[in-house]
């Protein structure tokens, strides 16, 4: 394992489970949507998100309850523009456990600022492991433990994109830098976690990763 | 007081402004048209306004939000004065927006939107450009179309919060080629800057750095390649910017080259 580095822009991906589609699949056609993504749906998490594992996390005033999106966090290690897939994997330099935390929300029609940039909303592992050494172990498995309990178990074969396609797709027009991330496989409707509970992203290969919900006083 | 950040002789400078020149700390004047441009503050995170504008909003067939509609930029995006910027080939739609761009000066949560001002560093001028063609409605306005790599140039300077007294009283406009394509005037954003700032501090800390993009009047149009764009705002600046296409940007043997 090797210590996190200094992060740069991290970018996460919905829509790319096909248990997340199949849920939304009847409102695609529907509006707002109009049309299922073509594109790979992205999002960003501000640094003001970044905690480390072993945080506590105080939910934005009023809120009570939290979306835990358990994560893969793709650490860049040489710079990605227009990458082809078959060469994308060679851009990787290590996989961290990540939670993408969420207040509840339904819409993915508008940016979920609120929603998913509240202060401590990305807890990561404090720890990478080498692409190298976890490549063989994909696709990896995904278990959120809320209070010691396993509530989650995901595995991410189900993935509309390849981590490599992902690469391809997204670094058509953005070039992902040293200390990028990109965040996968979090679910429609991940499960929630209240204040108050102790959360674990367990992954096999890497660190794990716990934090504490809290309620704003 | 006005900042730039130049490169000039190999090597980054900040840089402030002398009888319409550019002057380096040791004294050097020199052209701004012969410098090179960063953006005037390295961008932390970044805050982008969408239908701010109740004429904008009007335009796209979108009533005004009764909340901020708010997306986050990327590092990639950003570009100083006088930069380049991409129009791929298969564009149809290709737009600047000018905008009052609101840099933070100080750190905080939870702030008051009557002492908003106290955090603002200064300001700036930023071409949010968008790509129509790629609009999807995921998270929408999506990041391949507001967040593509050198589409958001920033600058040239930096101006002092304190040298502009009233920021809700300036004048935008846009030219491409020299005529005039947009105009407006801060006072008719829908949510104001310190709404803005107690609306985002409410939920997160806001950072030296960061930096509001307060989005951008009625007046789209369609830029073309070879377009010479200049966003302007009064007493802030004027920000030079020119679209060129796949062949200029990659060279004629990368095109197509994934």
């Amino acid at each position: 394992m090797m210590a996190r580095p200094p992060l740069g822009s991290v970018y996460g991906v919905i829509l790319n489970d096909q248990h997340s589609l199949a849920l939304l699949a009847s409102q695609f056609a529907q509006a707002p949507y109009q049309t299922p993504p073509k594109a790979p749906v992205l999002y960003i998490k501000p640094r003001n998100t970044f905690v480390d594992s072993g945080s506590s996390i105080t939910l934005p005033k009023g809120e009570h309850s939290v979306e835990v999106g358990a994560s893969l966090g793709l650490v860049i290690g040489k710079p990605a523009s227009r990458v082809n897939a078959a060469q994308a994997l060679e851009h990787i330099s290590g996989v961290m456990s990540v939670a993408d935390l969420s207040l509840p929300h339904d819409s993915y029609y508008r940016p979920a600022i609120r929603e998913k940039c509240f202060d401590g909303a990305c807890p990561m592992a404090t720890h990478l492991s080498p692409w190298s050494e976890v490549q063989h172990l994909m696709p990896l498995s995904l278990h959120t433990l809320i209070n010691d309990q396993i509530v989650s178990t995901r595995s991410i074969s189900d993935a509309l994109r390849s981590i490599p396609q992902l690469l391809q797709d997204i670094s058509e027009f953005i070039t992902l830098n040293r200390g990028d991330v990109l965040l996968i496989g979090v679910p429609y409707r991940a499960p929630q976690a209240q204040s108050g509970d102790n959360v674990q992203i367990s992954i096999e290969g890497l660190e794990s990763l716990h934090f504490k919900v809290e309620a704003a006083a | 007081m006005k900042y730039g950040r130049i490169v000039w002789n190999a090597s980054i400078h900040t840089v402030t402004e002398k009888e319409g020149q550019v002057q380096l700390p040791d004294g050097r004047l020199v052209n701004e048209s012969e410098v090179m441009w960063l953006p005037p503050v390295e961008p932390q995170t970044v805050f982008a306004l969408g239908l701010n504008y109740a004429d904008h909003a009007a335009e796209l067939s979108f009533k005004a939000p009764e909340k901020p509609l708010i997306f986050l930029k990327g590092a990639n995006t950003f570009v100083g004065h006088r930069a380049l910027t991409r129009r791929p080939a298969d564009a149809t739609f290709m737009h600047y927006e000018c905008e009052l761009a609101v840099v933070i000066g100080r750190k905080g949560k939870h702030i008051k939107s009557e002492d908003a001002y106290h955090y603002v560093q200064g300001y700036t001028v930023a071409n949010d450009y968008a790509i129509r063609d790629y609009l999807e409605n995921y998270y929408r306005p999506n990041l391949r179309v507001k967040n593509r790599d050198a589409c958001t140039p920033l600058g040239p300077w930096l101006v002092e919060a304190q040298d502009i007294p009233n920021p809700m009283d300036l004048k935008l406009a846009s030219f491409v080629n020299g005529q005039q394509t947009q105009s407006g005037t801060t006072r008719d954003m829908i949510f104001d800057i310190p709404y803005l700032i107690a609306y985002l501090s409410e939920f997160m800390t806001l950072n030296v750095g960061d930096i509001i993009l307060t989005g951008t009047p009625e007046g789209l149009a369609d830029v073309k390649v070879g377009d010479e764009v200049v966003t302007e705002i009064e007493k802030i600046g004027r920000l030079v910017n020119t679209i060129v296409d796949d062949v200029t940007w990659f060279g004629q043997h990368r095109i197509g080259n994934t």
